[in-house]
């Protein structure tokens, strides 16, 4: 894959476009010409096994890293070429909820909510309660805005995180890991969460996850890496349904396939016999 | 590593907290718009650190009376005893001891904290939150560990004193008159100023390599812990060097 390819044609409604994207940590490749784009409105969901970088991969679209190779542009611009000042105008822009919440730990949930908003404006402080108590009324948890993070169960901190990243009203979304560790009540609550923001604020969302069947449900457009580059991509029913052995593999969840359940070993009768 | 011998890492090591310390003084100055924050920190390092700096100066004051006494008898001079322990502690158990106290205190609890946050992406969190961590969190806990400092050896070597004469005046006959009078000839404001001086050096040195290794702790659970022992380590023997090197500097 080259620049050229994907250049060519931008679709007019593309938010996030990652162009053939090499990056490497200490030497080891994890992206090999990784190519996506994420589209305005639209939940897009960016599956792989553990280990295929996935969370790297949104490290480089809020520009925390820089790719070797490629560009990824977010919003049109070109962010490894942003200077700080720049970067932070950016991510004001993006929402990020992370997978365990990361709420700041010495403030209370209402103060956690407002904590940008204090950052970034002047409002007068009714006007901040009102929309503090709006966000939080909108994923369930006004009756906690005087609950310190501690008291808080791992669904309901992603919750507030949620209401967190959406005080300032993003036009992004992303989700790192939305549904690991939760209850089959609260991940059915995050799942509603995530369509109601994409439906009702216009969000456009970018979920990366390997919750297969919990993303399948909610997603618009998905891609799924493997090996560095984009494995497969098309509407998760799509992908079900793909010819691919491994891509079969992933989306079903099979224990043995073109992904071995074994680890590379000698022969087992021959190892076992090797004692005697 | 490329180069793993001790002194190339020791040196990147140095280097990499000099370029530290440059980011951190470029966001005191907005950090000090926000002095409620500062304010706190000052309560956490310095208001929580009282107990321990003021029962570590009633012994040391103490021990200094018992042996400051038992050698000045020697010479028949114990009516100097309250000049030596007022220049000791003024000049140098006051700044050095309660550095010393305050890495193991305050230092430890400042790194396990900045490391906790690493750990829990609350750092990161902020930085998407497109705010400045090293203003929100690194320089704060900085100036209040600077301010913090000078105030808690002041404290330190009051109650000193105070221990000194409990024991010289109270428990071993000198005269009370005697010990005030000669504390108050002896002690000049050079003195005072090379221990505040001192205080204010060590102060800067503690916070620094606190707010450091929180900020650049492994985030798991043994690299915070590790952090927290290099903190301990580091101020001590930072504070005892720069310790030297302040003294020589005002003779």
């Amino acid at each position: 894959m080259t620049d050229a390819a994907p250049a060519a044609a931008p679709a007019a409604d593309t938010v996030i476009d990652v162009r053939d994207v090499h990056y490497e940590i200490g030497g080891r490749p994890i992206f090999t010409g990784l190519t996506l784009t994420a589209r305005r409105g639209r939940i897009t969901a960016i599956m792989g096994p553990s280990g295929t970088g996935k969370t790297t991969l949104l490290r480089l679209i809020t520009a925390q890293v820089s790719a070797t190779r490629g560009q990824v542009l977010a919003f049109g611009t070109d962010v490894a070429t942003l200077g700080q000042q720049a970067v932070y105008e950016l991510r004001q822009r993006m929402g990020m909820l992370f997978q365990n919440g990361a709420l700041l730990t010495d403030l209370s949930v209402f103060e956690n909510v407002a904590f940008p908003v204090r950052e970034h404006t002047d409002l007068p402080e009714p006007l901040i309660r009102k929309l503090v108590l709006t966000k939080l009324q909108a994923v369930g948890l006004r009756g906690a805005a005087g609950l310190m993070p501690g008291e808080l169960s791992g669904g309901m901190a992603r919750r507030v995180a949620l209401a967190r990243a959406i005080v300032m009203d993003p036009e992004v979304l992303i989700y790192d890991e939305p549904f690991v560790g939760l209850d089959p009540i609260s991940l059915g609550v995050i799942q509603r969460l995530i369509k109601q923001m994409n439906q009702a604020l216009g969000i456009t969302s970018i979920v990366v996850s390997h919750d297969v069947q919990e993303l399948s449900a909610i997603a618009d457009d998905s891609y799924l890496l493997s090996g560095g580059v984009v494995a497969a991509a098309g509407p998760p029913a799509q992908l079900r349904a793909s010819d691919s052995a491994a891509v079969r593999q992933f989306m079903t969840g099979s224990a043995d396939g073109p992904v071995p359940f074994h680890y590379p070993a000698p022969d087992y009768l021959a190892q076992l016999l090797a004692d005697e | 590593m490329s180069d793993g011998s001790f002194l190339g890492a020791g040196v990147r090591r140095l280097g990499a907290t000099a370029i530290f310390f440059g980011r951190l003084l470029a966001q005191c100055v907005p950090s000090l718009a926000r002095p409620r924050l500062i304010v706190a920190q000052i309560y956490n390092t310095g208001a929580r650190s009282l107990i321990i700096i003021m029962l570590s100066g009633l012994f040391v004051g103490m021990v200094l009376g018992l042996q400051g006494f038992q050698l000045l008898q020697r010479f028949g001079s114990e009516d100097f005893l309250g000049s030596a322990a007022a220049l000791g502690l003024l000049k140098e158990l006051g700044p050095v001891v309660t550095a010393l106290l305050f890495a193991g205190r305050a230092g430890t609890a400042l790194t396990s904290e900045i490391g906790l946050m690493r750990a829990t992406d609350q750092l990161t969190a902020m930085e998407m939150m497109a705010v400045d961590p090293m203003r929100y969190v690194a320089a704060p806990r900085f100036l209040g560990g600077i301010i913090a400092m000078p105030l808690l050896t002041a404290i330190f070597g009051v109650i000193g004193l105070f221990g000194a004469q409990l024991i010289g005046v109270q428990l071993m006959g000198v005269d009370t008159g005697v010990f005030w009078s000669q504390t108050q000839s002896a002690v000049g404001l050079r003195d005072v100023t090379e221990g505040l001086v001192k205080s204010l050096v060590f102060g800067t040195a503690c916070s620094l390599v606190a707010v450091y290794e929180g900020y650049n702790a492994e985030p798991t659970a043994a690299g915070v812990g590790l952090a927290t022992t290099r903190t301990v380590v580091a101020s001590s023997v930072l504070t005892l060097l720069l310790d030297y090197v302040l003294t020589a500097a005002f003779l």
